[in-house]
């Protein structure tokens, strides 16, 4: 599937020799065909509309609250964007729990690749009894809802006196089926049997064919799949707010939500600290976008 | 990440293979060592796939399969949040409790609409995005990544930005409607406005992601199917209603079921949407969704047992969608 991915589009066809008659311009199809001004301003429309909200958050953040209740809103920034930062990074726990959410986001990501590459590549390459059965029982799990489950779970870490702490959500997110799916699609076309096989022969043992031939072929899919996970675990929301409180170890996500709350919220608090929540995904965004949305585009186009 | 090597197999030292000896063995100390050594190859082989995949069936056992079937088992018994391990013995009446309910009733048909005014503007905008970004464009790549700034951005802080741009009296989109002539609306205490706002964050946040994955889909498709067809005269138009979407079948199918199961699950979104009125979804419960109700039964009003009988009803619903997706799809697929 990388190689569709990769590869040049298909070379047109030779123009039939028709005398006097054009090639039609529906011919230039597909991918082939430059876009025209209309794609381009729908474009710029929905960068328009994909980013507005964000960058609103910091016009709203930069405000105070007398100012954001009038008509118009505010369309340009005000002088408070510091000083709101620094209020919910102090006061609002925003500093805690970005920490928080790396330490888990970081746990997790890490976790999941290392389990999902060696499973993937059991699943993708070693023959063993049930391995069919397995990994369909892989499969099904992705169709199970969070929901169904969260409710044991709570009584699970209520029990073990996990409430407020952080390896209340590291460890429920240290799986992920679809990681498992994705290694696999991914080291099934991505690892020749026989590099396996010649390691094998030199005496390899299934370590070190894991260490040597299997990590560094999977290296991509790899920091794809981490940084997904990492995304996904740093937007959760559900489980961190059930087990988290604002007051222990808040994750971001509760953090910010926990803001909203009170009858007379300080708005202009409440950008600041979701614009602060938010940053450091964007930057990651800004710094590994190109190789997420392949990321993405790749296991999307499934074997 | 766990390695720095970057050759890909380089040839490991010292390790004795089967079938090569190191040479023609005399001793019978050494047939020992050897056969020692082919015993533990053959034990590696054997058994190390089950190594590799034994930690993720552990991990999915103790915190996917475990609490699934005890979701079950709770869902039958009374219990309470307070005290989770006395549990008592009721059978069906949790769920018999939830079909007199005219609260669940309500929740349900929230999840219902928003569910359809959320998924369905989601997947055609993204099906059009896809078509525009399978066009040679320059900086398709820029278009991509801030496709996909909604999609890092998270529910808490994107739910939170709505609230203020669906403020009633200062919020931004009433100030544009009133611009225009229009009158203000009460985004968040009328039915239909307050699911709409709700639904407009899924929509700001999952469209991008399912355009790339409709993208990713096109560029699959054979170049040479869309030359036949246009030198069978067929419009762009026609290239797109008889190549592509025959051809993004399974995708389409896979995003509706993927947002079927997102929507059904709905929690976030219309509990911080008025994040005052705790999980009730409005004051007259206009938003409630049956993922705040189950919050709402469990962690509000602490009757874990009924919340566990939400969460199977919740299943078993999935459960239809996914047979009558089935059917659809097979129905689709016979008759083309």
């Amino acid at each position: 599937m990388t190689t569709t991915l990769t590869k040049p589009p298909a070379e047109p066809v030779p123009e039939p020799p028709r005398r006097g008659r054009r090639r039609p311009r529906s011919a230039r199809a597909g991918g082939q065909m430059h876009a025209g001004p209309i794609a381009y301003i729908i474009l710029a429309l929905f960068t328009l509309g994909s980013l507005f909200p964000l960058v609103w958050t910091a016009i709203a953040a930069s405000r105070d609250n007398q100012r954001l209740a009038q008509t118009p809103p505010p369309f340009w920034f005000g002088g408070n964007l510091l000083d709101k930062i620094e209020i919910a990074w102090t006061d609002a726990n925003m500093g805690e729990a970005i920490l928080n959410t790396t330490i888990v986001a970081g746990i997790s990501a890490v976790t999941v690749v290392f389990l999902s590459t060696i499973a993937g590549f059991a699943f993708a390459k070693l023959k063993f009894r049930g391995r069919n059965a397995l990994m369909l029982t892989v499969v099904g799990t992705m169709m199970i809802p969070p929901q169904l489950s969260i409710i044991p779970l709570y009584m699970m870490v209520a029990e073990l006196d996990w409430t407020d702490q952080l390896q209340a959500v590291i460890f429920p997110s240290l799986v992920s089926a679809f990681g498992v799916f994705f290694m696999r699609q991914y080291l099934l076309q991505a690892l020749p049997d026989e590099i396996i096989e010649a390691a094998r022969v030199d005496g390899a043992s299934s370590w070190r064919v894991i260490w040597h031939v299997v990590f560094p072929a999977a290296r991509p899919a790899m920091a794809v799949l981490g940084m997904l996970m990492f995304v996904q675990v740093w937007n959760d929301f559900l489980w961190p707010f059930l087990v988290l409180t604002q007051n222990g170890n808040p994750t971001v996500q509760v953090a910010v939500a926990g803001l909203g709350r009170g009858f007379t919220p300080d708005q202009a608090l409440i950008m600041g600290g979701a614009l602060l929540g938010t940053l450091p995904l964007l930057l990651v965004f800004a710094i590994f976008g190109k190789q997420i949305v392949g990321g993405i585009m790749q296991g999307a186009v499934k074997g | 990440m766990t390695t720095r090597h970057d050759t890909t197999a380089p040839p490991v030292k010292g390790g004795a293979a089967p079938g090569r000896p190191p040479g023609d063995a005399a001793s019978p100390e050494e047939a020992r060592k050897r056969a020692r050594l082919s015993r533990r190859w053959q034990r590696d082989l054997r058994w190390s796939p089950y190594a590799f995949v034994s930690p993720f069936f552990l991990l999915f056992a103790a915190f996917g399969l475990f609490p699934l079937l005890y979701t079950g088992w709770a869902s039958l018994h009374t219990v309470e949040l307070t005290a989770p391990t006395d549990m008592e013995w009721v059978g069906l009446d949790n769920f018999t409790r939830i079909f007199d309910d005219e609260f669940f009733w309500n929740a349900a048909k929230n999840t219902l609409t928003i569910g359809i005014i959320s998924t369905v503007p989601q997947l055609l905008m993204a099906m059009g995005l896809a078509h525009i970004l399978n066009y040679k464009l320059r900086g398709s790549t820029f278009y991509r990544v801030v496709m996909l700034a909604p999609y890092a951005t998270s529910i808490a802080a994107a739910s939170l930005v709505f609230v203020l741009l669906f403020g009633r009296d200062y919020g931004m989109i009433n100030w544009a409607l009133d611009l225009i002539g229009l009158d203000k609306i009460d985004w968040q205490s009328d039915k239909w406005p307050s699911q709409i706002a709700v639904s407009s964050i899924v929509i700001w946040r999952w469209t991008g992601y399912n355009a790339l994955i409709y993208l990713a889909a096109m560029q699959a498709i054979p170049q040479d199917l869309y030359e036949s067809a246009a030198l069978d005269g067929a419009s762009r138009w026609r290239q797109f209603i008889h190549v592509t979407l025959p051809q993004l079948r399974p995708t389409i199918l896979f995003t509706v079921v993927v947002s079927t199961i997102g929507a059904s699950q709905l929690f976030g979104e219309p509990l911080l949407f008025d994040a005052n009125k705790g999980a009730s979804g409005g004051s007259q419960h206009q938003f409630q969704t049956l993922g705040l109700y189950l919050y709402e039964q469990g962690w509000i009003n602490q009757h874990l047992g009924r919340a566990s009988a939400i969460a199977w009803t919740m299943f078993l619903i999935l459960i239809v969608i996914g047979i009558v997706n089935y059917v659809i799809s097979r129905r689709l697929r016979a008759s083309s």
